[in-house]
Protein backbone atom coordinates (compact mmCIF):
# COMPACT_ATOMS: atom_id res chain seq x y z
CA UNK A 1 0.00 0.00 0.00
CA UNK A 2 3.07 2.52 0.76
CA UNK A 3 4.53 1.57 -2.21
CA UNK A 4 1.09 2.45 -4.04
CA UNK A 5 0.79 6.12 -2.77
CA UNK A 6 4.69 6.84 -3.48
CA UNK A 7 3.69 5.63 -7.07
CA UNK A 8 0.89 8.26 -7.07
CA UNK A 9 2.68 10.48 -5.39
CA UNK A 10 5.16 10.63 -8.66
CA UNK A 11 2.74 10.56 -10.83
CA UNK A 12 0.58 13.21 -9.43
CA UNK A 13 3.66 15.82 -8.87
CA UNK A 14 4.43 14.85 -12.60
CA UNK A 15 0.84 16.67 -13.58
CA UNK A 16 1.41 19.12 -11.43
CA UNK A 17 4.96 19.87 -13.00
CA UNK A 18 4.46 18.96 -16.61
CA UNK A 19 1.29 21.95 -16.45
CA UNK A 20 -1.13 19.58 -16.64
CA UNK A 21 -3.35 19.99 -13.52
CA UNK A 22 -3.55 24.50 -14.50
CA UNK A 23 -4.10 23.21 -18.28
CA UNK A 24 -7.12 21.00 -17.91
CA UNK A 25 -8.24 23.21 -15.15
CA UNK A 26 -8.30 26.22 -17.42
CA UNK A 27 -9.51 24.59 -20.66
CA UNK A 28 -12.36 23.43 -18.62
CA UNK A 29 -13.33 26.45 -16.25
CA UNK A 30 -13.12 28.47 -19.89
CA UNK A 31 -15.27 26.12 -21.43
CA UNK A 32 -17.77 26.35 -19.11
CA UNK A 33 -17.64 29.88 -18.55
CA UNK A 34 -17.65 30.63 -22.34
CA UNK A 35 -20.99 28.34 -23.09
CA UNK A 36 -22.77 29.81 -20.05
CA UNK A 37 -22.24 33.12 -21.29
CA UNK A 38 -22.89 32.50 -25.01
CA UNK A 39 -25.23 29.54 -24.45
CA UNK A 40 -27.94 31.90 -25.86
CA UNK A 41 -26.42 33.85 -29.07
CA UNK A 42 -28.36 31.47 -31.37
CA UNK A 43 -31.17 32.48 -29.93
CA UNK A 44 -29.97 35.81 -30.79
CA UNK A 45 -28.95 37.31 -27.01
CA UNK A 46 -25.66 37.21 -25.08
CA UNK A 47 -25.75 36.73 -21.93
CA UNK A 48 -25.73 34.03 -19.02
CA UNK A 49 -28.41 31.53 -20.35
CA UNK A 50 -30.08 28.67 -18.30
CA UNK A 51 -28.23 26.30 -16.25
CA UNK A 52 -29.80 23.48 -18.18
CA UNK A 53 -28.91 24.76 -21.43
CA UNK A 54 -25.36 25.40 -20.00
CA UNK A 55 -24.87 21.70 -18.94
CA UNK A 56 -26.59 20.23 -22.00
CA UNK A 57 -24.10 21.77 -24.12
CA UNK A 58 -21.39 21.69 -21.72
CA UNK A 59 -22.01 17.60 -21.99
CA UNK A 60 -21.75 17.49 -25.39
CA UNK A 61 -18.30 19.13 -25.28
CA UNK A 62 -16.98 17.68 -22.66
CA UNK A 63 -17.69 13.92 -24.37
CA UNK A 64 -15.39 14.52 -26.79
CA UNK A 65 -12.30 16.37 -24.66
CA UNK A 66 -12.51 14.47 -21.08
CA UNK A 67 -11.75 10.83 -22.70
CA UNK A 68 -8.88 12.73 -25.37
CA UNK A 69 -7.43 14.26 -22.35
CA UNK A 70 -7.60 11.09 -20.05
CA UNK A 71 -5.94 8.73 -22.90
CA UNK A 72 -3.69 11.18 -23.26
CA UNK A 73 -2.65 11.59 -19.87
CA UNK A 74 -2.10 7.76 -19.47
CA UNK A 75 -1.46 6.19 -22.98
CA UNK A 76 1.90 5.77 -21.98
CA UNK A 77 1.89 4.82 -18.60
CA UNK A 78 3.51 1.24 -18.85
CA UNK A 79 4.84 1.60 -22.16
CA UNK A 80 6.48 4.67 -21.41
CA UNK A 81 8.62 3.19 -18.71
CA UNK A 82 8.87 0.11 -20.57
CA UNK A 83 10.96 2.20 -22.96
CA UNK A 84 13.49 4.07 -20.56
CA UNK A 85 14.05 1.12 -18.84
CA UNK A 86 12.64 1.70 -15.82
CA UNK A 87 9.92 -0.83 -15.67
CA UNK A 88 12.28 -3.48 -15.60
CA UNK A 89 13.98 -1.79 -12.51
CA UNK A 90 10.49 -1.21 -10.65
CA UNK A 91 9.86 -5.00 -11.03
CA UNK A 92 13.12 -5.38 -9.13
CA UNK A 93 11.71 -3.21 -6.32
CA UNK A 94 9.51 -4.15 -3.61
CA UNK A 95 6.44 -3.36 -5.94
CA UNK A 96 3.96 -5.45 -7.89
CA UNK A 97 2.82 -5.02 -10.80
CA UNK A 98 -0.65 -4.65 -9.73
CA UNK A 99 0.86 -1.94 -7.13
CA UNK A 100 2.43 -0.40 -10.14
CA UNK A 101 -0.80 -0.06 -11.75
CA UNK A 102 -2.86 1.00 -9.18
CA UNK A 103 -0.38 3.77 -8.36
CA UNK A 104 -0.74 5.49 -11.80
CA UNK A 105 -4.06 5.20 -11.43
CA UNK A 106 -4.46 6.95 -8.45
CA UNK A 107 -1.88 9.42 -9.39
CA UNK A 108 -3.78 10.16 -12.50
CA UNK A 109 -7.01 9.91 -11.61
CA UNK A 110 -6.10 12.47 -8.84
CA UNK A 111 -4.78 14.90 -11.35
CA UNK A 112 -7.71 14.50 -13.66
CA UNK A 113 -10.17 14.76 -10.29
CA UNK A 114 -8.31 18.16 -9.23
CA UNK A 115 -8.81 19.70 -12.39
CA UNK A 116 -12.12 18.58 -13.07
CA UNK A 117 -13.64 20.25 -9.69
CA UNK A 118 -11.23 22.54 -9.84
CA UNK A 119 -12.15 23.98 -13.71
CA UNK A 120 -15.76 23.48 -13.50
CA UNK A 121 -16.19 24.61 -10.04
CA UNK A 122 -14.86 27.63 -10.48
CA UNK A 123 -17.03 28.05 -13.37
CA UNK A 124 -20.00 27.39 -11.26
CA UNK A 125 -19.13 29.80 -8.87
CA UNK A 126 -18.45 32.56 -11.27
CA UNK A 127 -21.72 31.79 -13.09
CA UNK A 128 -23.51 31.87 -9.45
CA UNK A 129 -21.77 35.56 -8.97
CA UNK A 130 -22.36 36.73 -12.45
CA UNK A 131 -26.02 35.48 -13.48
CA UNK A 132 -29.13 36.95 -11.68
CA UNK A 133 -31.20 33.75 -12.05
CA UNK A 134 -28.67 31.22 -10.93
CA UNK A 135 -28.66 30.27 -7.29
CA UNK A 136 -26.72 27.89 -5.35
CA UNK A 137 -29.84 26.16 -4.68
CA UNK A 138 -30.61 25.57 -8.77
CA UNK A 139 -27.33 24.87 -9.52
CA UNK A 140 -25.46 23.08 -7.46
CA UNK A 141 -27.58 19.77 -8.15
CA UNK A 142 -27.17 19.61 -11.77
CA UNK A 143 -23.61 21.14 -11.72
CA UNK A 144 -22.61 18.48 -8.99
CA UNK A 145 -24.10 15.43 -11.07
CA UNK A 146 -22.15 16.86 -13.77
CA UNK A 147 -19.08 17.66 -12.31
CA UNK A 148 -19.27 13.91 -10.74
CA UNK A 149 -19.96 11.97 -14.05
CA UNK A 150 -17.34 13.92 -16.01
CA UNK A 151 -14.87 12.55 -13.42
CA UNK A 152 -16.03 8.93 -13.68
CA UNK A 153 -15.85 9.53 -17.74
CA UNK A 154 -12.30 10.23 -17.33
CA UNK A 155 -11.65 7.91 -15.11
CA UNK A 156 -13.25 5.40 -17.73
CA UNK A 157 -10.80 6.74 -20.11
CA UNK A 158 -8.09 6.31 -17.68
CA UNK A 159 -8.73 2.55 -17.40
CA UNK A 160 -8.75 2.03 -21.20
CA UNK A 161 -5.49 3.89 -21.55
CA UNK A 162 -3.76 1.41 -19.48
CA UNK A 163 -5.04 -1.31 -20.91
CA UNK A 164 -3.64 0.44 -24.44
CA UNK A 165 -0.31 0.86 -22.46
CA UNK A 166 0.42 -2.62 -21.24
CA UNK A 167 -1.05 -4.16 -24.57
CA UNK A 168 1.21 -2.06 -26.81
CA UNK A 169 4.72 -2.74 -27.32
CA UNK A 170 6.09 0.68 -28.43
CA UNK A 171 5.15 3.93 -27.34
CA UNK A 172 4.07 5.53 -30.87
CA UNK A 173 1.49 2.07 -31.26
CA UNK A 174 0.07 3.15 -28.37
CA UNK A 175 -0.58 6.23 -29.10
CA UNK A 176 -2.16 5.43 -32.17
CA UNK A 177 -4.17 3.03 -30.58
CA UNK A 178 -5.41 5.69 -27.89
CA UNK A 179 -6.48 7.82 -30.90
CA UNK A 180 -8.23 4.59 -32.55
CA UNK A 181 -10.22 3.86 -29.11
CA UNK A 182 -11.10 7.48 -28.68
CA UNK A 183 -12.64 7.96 -32.18
CA UNK A 184 -14.81 4.59 -31.26
CA UNK A 185 -16.12 5.67 -28.52
CA UNK A 186 -16.69 8.71 -29.17
CA UNK A 187 -17.62 9.37 -32.87
CA UNK A 188 -18.15 6.07 -34.92
CA UNK A 189 -20.12 3.59 -32.13
CA UNK A 190 -22.91 6.62 -32.51
CA UNK A 191 -22.51 6.68 -35.89
CA UNK A 192 -22.66 2.82 -36.28
CA UNK A 193 -26.00 3.11 -34.44
CA UNK A 194 -27.54 5.43 -35.75
CA UNK A 195 -26.76 3.74 -39.74
CA UNK A 196 -28.23 0.53 -37.88
CA UNK A 197 -31.52 2.72 -37.01
CA UNK A 198 -31.71 4.32 -40.65
CA UNK A 199 -30.73 0.57 -42.10
CA UNK A 200 -33.58 -1.17 -40.42
CA UNK A 201 -35.45 2.01 -41.18
CA UNK A 202 -36.80 2.33 -37.72
CA UNK A 203 -37.86 -1.69 -37.04
CA UNK A 204 -34.95 -1.96 -35.05
CA UNK A 205 -36.44 -2.97 -31.38
CA UNK A 206 -36.34 0.14 -29.35
CA UNK A 207 -35.12 -2.20 -26.18
CA UNK A 208 -32.21 -3.81 -28.38
CA UNK A 209 -31.25 -0.14 -29.15
CA UNK A 210 -31.50 1.86 -25.30
CA UNK A 211 -29.54 -1.41 -24.73
CA UNK A 212 -26.86 -0.65 -27.27
CA UNK A 213 -26.42 3.04 -25.83
CA UNK A 214 -26.17 2.06 -22.50
CA UNK A 215 -22.81 -0.15 -23.27
CA UNK A 216 -21.08 3.02 -24.37
CA UNK A 217 -19.37 5.07 -21.39
CA UNK A 218 -19.65 8.29 -23.64
CA UNK A 219 -23.57 7.47 -24.30
CA UNK A 220 -23.96 7.29 -20.68
CA UNK A 221 -22.82 10.29 -19.73
CA UNK A 222 -24.58 12.15 -22.16
CA UNK A 223 -27.84 10.61 -20.74
CA UNK A 224 -26.73 11.21 -17.14
CA UNK A 225 -26.24 15.25 -18.10
CA UNK A 226 -29.36 15.40 -21.21
CA UNK A 227 -32.51 13.35 -19.65
CA UNK A 228 -34.87 15.49 -17.82
CA UNK A 229 -33.72 18.56 -19.86
CA UNK A 230 -36.08 19.83 -22.47
CA UNK A 231 -33.44 21.55 -23.98
CA UNK A 232 -31.94 17.74 -24.84
CA UNK A 233 -34.21 16.75 -27.44
CA UNK A 234 -32.63 19.22 -29.71
CA UNK A 235 -28.87 18.65 -28.43
CA UNK A 236 -29.29 14.91 -27.74
CA UNK A 237 -29.80 13.61 -31.33
CA UNK A 238 -29.29 9.83 -31.27
CA UNK A 239 -30.68 9.87 -26.85
CA UNK A 240 -33.87 11.42 -27.82
CA UNK A 241 -34.81 7.45 -28.45
CA UNK A 242 -34.82 7.40 -24.93
CA UNK A 243 -37.82 9.73 -25.00
CA UNK A 244 -38.87 11.12 -21.80
CA UNK A 245 -38.24 7.61 -20.48
CA UNK A 246 -35.52 8.40 -18.04
CA UNK A 247 -32.79 6.04 -16.36
CA UNK A 248 -32.36 5.34 -12.88
CA UNK A 249 -29.33 7.40 -11.92
CA UNK A 250 -28.09 4.58 -9.86
CA UNK A 251 -28.04 2.21 -12.90
CA UNK A 252 -26.04 4.91 -15.00
CA UNK A 253 -23.41 5.59 -12.56
CA UNK A 254 -23.02 2.04 -11.96
CA UNK A 255 -22.32 1.35 -15.77
CA UNK A 256 -19.42 3.90 -15.85
CA UNK A 257 -17.94 2.55 -12.61
CA UNK A 258 -18.20 -0.66 -14.63
CA UNK A 259 -16.55 0.32 -17.40
CA UNK A 260 -13.58 1.82 -15.12
CA UNK A 261 -13.55 -1.31 -13.23
CA UNK A 262 -13.41 -3.91 -16.01
CA UNK A 263 -10.35 -1.96 -18.58
CA UNK A 264 -8.48 -1.81 -15.40
CA UNK A 265 -9.09 -5.54 -14.38
CA UNK A 266 -8.09 -6.32 -17.52
CA UNK A 267 -5.30 -4.03 -17.66
CA UNK A 268 -3.74 -5.64 -14.07
CA UNK A 269 -4.27 -9.10 -15.28
CA UNK A 270 -2.81 -9.19 -18.88
CA UNK A 271 0.08 -7.09 -17.10
CA UNK A 272 0.58 -9.66 -14.68
CA UNK A 273 0.84 -12.22 -17.05
CA UNK A 274 3.19 -10.43 -19.06
CA UNK A 275 6.99 -12.12 -19.38
CA UNK A 276 8.62 -8.49 -19.16
CA UNK B 1 28.22 -20.60 4.83
CA UNK B 2 25.31 -20.50 2.89
CA UNK B 3 25.25 -19.61 -0.52
CA UNK B 4 23.70 -16.02 -1.62
CA UNK B 5 22.07 -17.29 -4.59
CA UNK B 6 21.92 -20.99 -5.91
CA UNK B 7 20.64 -21.75 -9.05
CA UNK B 8 19.27 -25.68 -9.98
CA UNK B 9 19.36 -27.08 -13.24
CA UNK B 10 17.19 -24.32 -14.09
CA UNK B 11 15.72 -24.14 -17.42
CA UNK B 12 14.25 -21.16 -19.63
CA UNK B 13 11.71 -21.59 -22.47
CA UNK B 14 10.61 -18.51 -24.05
CA UNK B 15 8.14 -19.40 -26.74
CA UNK B 16 10.42 -22.00 -28.94
CA UNK B 17 13.51 -20.24 -27.31
CA UNK B 18 15.76 -22.51 -24.72
CA UNK B 19 17.20 -19.36 -23.11
CA UNK B 20 18.92 -21.43 -20.13
CA UNK B 21 19.57 -24.94 -20.26
CA UNK B 22 20.53 -26.85 -16.97
CA UNK B 23 22.64 -24.30 -15.46
CA UNK B 24 23.60 -24.77 -11.88
CA UNK B 25 25.48 -21.94 -10.53
CA UNK B 26 26.25 -20.84 -6.99
CA UNK B 27 27.33 -17.70 -5.52
CA UNK B 28 29.33 -17.52 -1.92
CA UNK B 29 28.72 -14.28 0.10
CA UNK B 30 31.33 -11.45 -0.32
CA UNK B 31 32.05 -13.12 -4.01
CA UNK B 32 32.16 -11.43 -7.09
CA UNK B 33 30.87 -13.11 -9.80
CA UNK B 34 31.92 -12.08 -13.64
CA UNK B 35 29.16 -13.38 -15.68
CA UNK B 36 30.57 -13.41 -19.74
CA UNK B 37 28.76 -14.16 -22.74
CA UNK B 38 28.17 -12.89 -25.71
CA UNK B 39 24.38 -11.38 -26.86
CA UNK B 40 22.20 -14.03 -26.45
CA UNK B 41 23.98 -16.33 -24.24
CA UNK B 42 21.27 -16.30 -21.46
CA UNK B 43 23.03 -13.92 -19.07
CA UNK B 44 20.23 -10.72 -18.65
CA UNK B 45 17.54 -14.46 -18.46
CA UNK B 46 19.35 -15.18 -15.28
CA UNK B 47 20.04 -11.89 -13.94
CA UNK B 48 16.55 -11.96 -14.00
CA UNK B 49 15.85 -15.42 -12.57
CA UNK B 50 17.94 -14.34 -9.66
CA UNK B 51 15.72 -11.33 -9.69
CA UNK B 52 12.35 -13.08 -9.85
CA UNK B 53 11.43 -11.00 -12.59
CA UNK B 54 11.29 -14.27 -14.66
CA UNK B 55 10.21 -17.86 -12.85
CA UNK B 56 12.32 -20.86 -14.08
CA UNK B 57 10.52 -22.77 -16.68
CA UNK B 58 12.49 -26.12 -14.60
CA UNK B 59 14.86 -26.14 -11.68
CA UNK B 60 15.21 -24.33 -8.90
CA UNK B 61 16.32 -20.63 -8.08
CA UNK B 62 16.96 -19.64 -3.94
CA UNK B 63 18.45 -16.36 -3.64
CA UNK B 64 19.26 -15.14 0.18
CA UNK B 65 18.02 -18.61 1.07
CA UNK B 66 14.17 -17.23 -0.38
CA UNK B 67 12.51 -17.87 -3.34
CA UNK B 68 12.72 -14.72 -4.99
CA UNK B 69 9.04 -15.40 -6.19
CA UNK B 70 8.18 -16.59 -2.77
CA UNK B 71 6.24 -14.63 -0.18
CA UNK B 72 9.00 -13.31 0.99
CA UNK B 73 9.80 -11.87 -2.01
CA UNK B 74 8.96 -8.35 -0.92
CA UNK B 75 11.66 -8.68 1.99
CA UNK B 76 14.41 -10.03 -0.13
CA UNK B 77 14.23 -7.68 -2.66
CA UNK B 78 15.11 -4.70 0.10
CA UNK B 79 18.28 -6.49 -0.05
CA UNK B 80 19.09 -6.29 -3.59
CA UNK B 81 20.89 -3.83 -5.64
CA UNK B 82 19.96 -3.83 -9.59
CA UNK B 83 22.06 -1.58 -12.44
CA UNK B 84 20.16 -2.62 -15.67
CA UNK B 85 21.60 -2.37 -18.94
CA UNK B 86 19.85 0.32 -20.47
CA UNK B 87 17.99 2.93 -18.04
CA UNK B 88 17.38 6.38 -18.94
CA UNK B 89 15.13 7.25 -16.08
CA UNK B 90 12.68 9.82 -16.09
CA UNK B 91 13.66 12.83 -18.37
CA UNK B 92 11.47 15.61 -16.51
CA UNK B 93 13.19 14.89 -12.89
CA UNK B 94 15.85 16.23 -11.22
CA UNK B 95 18.64 13.25 -10.81
CA UNK B 96 17.99 13.71 -6.84
CA UNK B 97 14.37 13.71 -7.75
CA UNK B 98 14.76 10.49 -9.40
CA UNK B 99 17.29 8.79 -6.73
CA UNK B 100 15.12 10.02 -3.83
CA UNK B 101 11.44 8.47 -5.51
CA UNK B 102 13.53 4.62 -5.64
CA UNK B 103 14.75 5.53 -2.14
CA UNK B 104 11.21 5.95 -0.86
CA UNK B 105 10.43 2.87 -2.48
CA UNK B 106 12.93 0.62 -0.85
CA UNK B 107 12.45 2.62 2.19
CA UNK B 108 15.95 4.25 2.56
CA UNK B 109 16.31 7.52 3.91
CA UNK B 110 16.40 10.31 1.54
CA UNK B 111 19.99 11.33 3.24
CA UNK B 112 20.91 8.30 2.31
CA UNK B 113 19.68 8.93 -1.17
CA UNK B 114 21.86 12.31 -1.30
CA UNK B 115 24.69 10.88 -0.33
CA UNK B 116 25.56 8.12 -2.71
CA UNK B 117 24.94 11.09 -5.23
CA UNK B 118 27.79 12.50 -4.36
CA UNK B 119 29.52 9.14 -3.69
CA UNK B 120 29.04 8.34 -7.46
CA UNK B 121 30.24 11.88 -8.13
CA UNK B 122 26.97 13.22 -9.27
CA UNK B 123 26.79 16.08 -6.16
CA UNK B 124 27.00 19.37 -8.54
CA UNK B 125 24.24 17.51 -11.17
CA UNK B 126 21.86 16.95 -8.33
CA UNK B 127 19.51 19.51 -9.26
CA UNK B 128 19.66 19.55 -13.37
CA UNK B 129 17.00 17.65 -15.21
CA UNK B 130 18.22 13.90 -16.44
CA UNK B 131 17.32 15.38 -19.60
CA UNK B 132 20.12 17.12 -19.67
CA UNK B 133 22.74 13.99 -18.89
CA UNK B 134 25.03 12.30 -20.35
CA UNK B 135 24.85 8.02 -21.33
CA UNK B 136 28.05 8.70 -18.35
CA UNK B 137 25.81 9.96 -15.82
CA UNK B 138 22.74 8.04 -16.17
CA UNK B 139 24.98 4.94 -15.21
CA UNK B 140 26.08 6.75 -12.45
CA UNK B 141 22.59 7.31 -11.32
CA UNK B 142 21.80 4.03 -12.28
CA UNK B 143 24.61 3.00 -10.19
CA UNK B 144 24.06 5.09 -7.49
CA UNK B 145 20.41 3.50 -7.49
CA UNK B 146 21.63 0.16 -7.36
CA UNK B 147 23.69 0.89 -4.06
CA UNK B 148 20.41 2.28 -2.30
CA UNK B 149 20.05 -0.02 1.19
CA UNK B 150 23.31 -1.15 1.16
CA UNK B 151 21.84 -4.63 -0.89
CA UNK B 152 23.74 -8.00 0.00
CA UNK B 153 23.17 -8.66 -3.46
CA UNK B 154 24.26 -6.39 -5.91
CA UNK B 155 23.55 -7.14 -9.96
CA UNK B 156 25.42 -4.82 -12.47
CA UNK B 157 24.29 -5.09 -16.03
CA UNK B 158 26.96 -3.89 -18.16
CA UNK B 159 27.72 -1.20 -15.79
CA UNK B 160 30.85 0.15 -17.04
CA UNK B 161 29.50 0.82 -20.32
CA UNK B 162 29.52 4.48 -21.84
CA UNK B 163 31.66 5.55 -18.45
CA UNK B 164 35.18 7.60 -19.48
CA UNK B 165 38.46 5.57 -18.26
CA UNK B 166 38.19 7.60 -15.03
CA UNK B 167 34.67 6.58 -14.51
CA UNK B 168 35.27 2.92 -15.23
CA UNK B 169 38.00 2.93 -12.58
CA UNK B 170 35.75 4.60 -9.95
CA UNK B 171 32.93 1.86 -10.61
CA UNK B 172 35.55 -1.10 -10.15
CA UNK B 173 36.80 0.18 -6.78
CA UNK B 174 33.46 0.90 -5.77
CA UNK B 175 33.21 -2.98 -6.36
CA UNK B 176 36.04 -3.88 -4.23
CA UNK B 177 35.11 -1.60 -1.84
CA UNK B 178 31.80 -3.04 -1.83
CA UNK B 179 33.77 -7.14 -1.65
CA UNK B 180 35.13 -5.59 1.28
CA UNK B 181 32.08 -4.92 3.18
CA UNK B 182 31.05 -8.83 2.27
CA UNK B 183 28.70 -8.21 -0.34
CA UNK B 184 28.01 -10.39 -3.03
CA UNK B 185 28.36 -9.10 -6.82
CA UNK B 186 27.50 -10.35 -10.04
CA UNK B 187 28.82 -8.53 -12.59
CA UNK B 188 27.81 -9.15 -16.72
CA UNK B 189 30.15 -7.65 -18.63
CA UNK B 190 31.65 -7.78 -22.65
CA UNK B 191 34.11 -5.29 -21.41
CA UNK B 192 36.71 -7.84 -20.52
CA UNK B 193 40.01 -5.80 -20.15
CA UNK B 194 40.92 -4.47 -16.52
CA UNK B 195 38.16 -6.70 -15.67
CA UNK B 196 40.26 -9.78 -14.17
CA UNK B 197 41.97 -7.98 -10.69
CA UNK B 198 38.30 -7.17 -9.35
CA UNK B 199 36.56 -10.59 -9.66
CA UNK B 200 36.84 -13.58 -7.62
CA UNK B 201 35.12 -16.31 -10.13
CA UNK B 202 34.35 -16.40 -13.74
CA UNK B 203 31.00 -18.07 -15.40
CA UNK B 204 31.29 -18.38 -18.97
CA UNK B 205 28.09 -18.97 -20.31
CA UNK B 206 26.97 -20.05 -24.18
CA UNK B 207 23.27 -20.49 -25.71
CA UNK B 208 21.86 -20.68 -22.27
CA UNK B 209 24.86 -23.50 -21.12
CA UNK B 210 27.70 -22.81 -18.50
CA UNK B 211 30.82 -23.61 -20.38
CA UNK B 212 33.16 -22.93 -18.05
CA UNK B 213 33.32 -21.68 -14.19
CA UNK B 214 36.46 -20.92 -12.04
CA UNK B 215 38.72 -18.42 -10.24
CA UNK B 216 40.71 -17.19 -13.34
CA UNK B 217 43.75 -19.20 -12.54
CA UNK B 218 41.99 -22.24 -12.40
CA UNK B 219 40.61 -21.63 -15.87
CA UNK B 220 43.60 -20.72 -17.31
CA UNK B 221 44.58 -24.46 -16.29
CA UNK B 222 41.99 -25.80 -17.92
CA UNK B 223 42.47 -24.17 -20.76
CA UNK B 224 45.89 -24.55 -21.24
CA UNK B 225 46.25 -21.86 -23.32
CA UNK B 226 50.08 -20.75 -24.25
CA UNK B 227 51.87 -18.50 -21.97
CA UNK B 228 53.81 -15.14 -23.76
CA UNK B 229 56.97 -14.06 -22.65
CA UNK B 230 59.18 -11.92 -23.80
CA UNK B 231 62.96 -11.76 -23.07
CA UNK B 232 65.55 -9.62 -23.55
CA UNK B 233 69.49 -9.10 -23.77
CA UNK B 234 71.90 -9.53 -26.27
CA UNK B 235 72.85 -13.01 -28.23
CA UNK B 236 69.97 -15.14 -26.39
CA UNK B 237 68.96 -16.52 -29.61
CA UNK B 238 71.30 -18.99 -30.02
CA UNK B 239 72.12 -20.67 -26.91
CA UNK B 240 68.44 -20.58 -25.42
CA UNK B 241 67.48 -21.82 -28.66
CA UNK B 242 69.31 -24.88 -28.07
CA UNK B 243 68.30 -24.96 -24.36
CA UNK B 244 64.63 -25.35 -24.88
CA UNK B 245 64.81 -27.63 -28.32
CA UNK B 246 62.22 -30.27 -27.48
CA UNK B 247 60.19 -28.53 -24.84
CA UNK B 248 57.48 -27.18 -27.18
CA UNK B 249 58.77 -23.64 -27.12
CA UNK B 250 58.19 -21.71 -30.24
CA UNK B 251 61.15 -18.53 -30.14
CA UNK B 252 60.87 -15.88 -32.78
CA UNK B 253 63.92 -13.14 -32.11
CA UNK B 254 63.13 -9.25 -32.82
CA UNK B 255 65.53 -7.44 -33.88
CA UNK B 256 67.05 -5.98 -31.48
CA UNK B 257 68.52 -9.27 -29.63
CA UNK B 258 65.10 -9.70 -27.69
CA UNK B 259 62.91 -12.55 -28.45
CA UNK B 260 59.61 -13.62 -28.09
CA UNK B 261 58.70 -17.25 -26.48
CA UNK B 262 55.23 -18.69 -26.92
CA UNK B 263 55.63 -21.75 -23.96
CA UNK B 264 52.82 -24.26 -22.63
CA UNK B 265 51.96 -23.11 -19.49
CA UNK B 266 53.73 -26.41 -17.88
CA UNK B 267 56.90 -25.20 -18.93
CA UNK B 268 56.93 -21.98 -17.65
CA UNK B 269 59.63 -22.30 -14.63
CA UNK B 270 61.75 -25.02 -16.99
CA UNK B 271 61.95 -21.73 -19.45
CA UNK B 272 63.09 -19.02 -16.81
CA UNK B 273 65.06 -20.97 -15.95
CA UNK B 274 66.80 -21.31 -18.62
CA UNK B 275 66.62 -17.69 -19.37
CA UNK B 276 68.36 -16.95 -16.27
CA UNK B 277 71.08 -18.96 -17.16
CA UNK B 278 72.06 -16.55 -19.83
CA UNK B 279 74.37 -14.24 -18.39
CA UNK B 280 73.56 -11.27 -20.94
CA UNK B 281 69.31 -10.96 -20.15
CA UNK B 282 68.51 -7.72 -19.13
CA UNK B 283 64.68 -7.83 -18.39
CA UNK B 284 61.98 -10.77 -18.68
CA UNK B 285 58.33 -10.14 -19.33
CA UNK B 286 55.90 -13.38 -18.50
CA UNK B 287 52.59 -12.86 -19.97
CA UNK B 288 49.64 -14.85 -18.63
CA UNK B 289 46.76 -15.67 -21.41
CA UNK B 290 44.42 -12.94 -20.72
CA UNK B 291 40.53 -13.49 -19.41
CA UNK B 292 39.76 -11.98 -23.17
CA UNK B 293 41.68 -14.90 -24.79
CA UNK B 294 40.38 -17.29 -22.47
CA UNK B 295 36.86 -16.50 -23.13
CA UNK B 296 37.34 -16.58 -26.28
CA UNK B 297 38.72 -20.00 -26.20
CA UNK B 298 36.09 -21.40 -24.09
CA UNK B 299 33.50 -19.48 -26.19
CA UNK B 300 34.91 -21.45 -29.61
CA UNK B 301 34.84 -24.51 -27.66
CA UNK B 302 31.31 -23.98 -26.86
CA UNK B 303 30.51 -23.30 -30.25
CA UNK B 304 31.85 -25.86 -31.92
CA UNK B 305 30.58 -27.80 -28.91
CA UNK B 306 27.36 -26.99 -29.64
CA UNK B 307 27.40 -27.85 -33.38
CA UNK B 308 28.44 -31.05 -32.72
CA UNK B 309 25.28 -31.81 -30.83
CA UNK B 310 22.81 -30.50 -33.52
Amino acid sequence: MREILIVAEKEFQDGLRNRWVLAITVVFALLAIGLAWFGAAASGEVGFTRISTTIVSLASLAVFLIPLIALMLAYDSIVGEDEQGTLLLLMTYPLSRTGLLAGKFLGHGAILALSTVLGFGLAAVMIIVLAEQATIANLAGPFSLFIISAVLLGWVFLALAYLISVVAREKARAAGLALLVWFVFVLVYDLALLGLLVGTEGRLDGGVFRFLLLLNPTDVFRLVNMTGFEEAAAASGLLSVFGDQSHSMGLLLSILIAWIVFPLGAAAGLFAARRT
Amino acid sequence: MKPIVELDRVERRFNGVHALKGLSLTLAPGEVLGLLGHNGAGKSTMMKLVLGVLAPTAGRVTVLGADPRGTGARSLRLQLGYLPENVSFYDNLSGREVIRYFSRLKRVPLREADQLLERVGLGHAANRRVRTYSKGMRQRLGLAQALLGEPRLLLLDEPTVGLDPMAVRDVYGMIDALRGKGTSVILCSHVLPGVERHIDRVAILCEGRLLASGTIDGLREQAGLPLRIHARGAGLNGTVRTRLNGHGVDIQADGDGSIRLIAPPTEKLHVLRALLEEPDLSDVTVEAPTLDSLYAYFDECGRTGGERHA
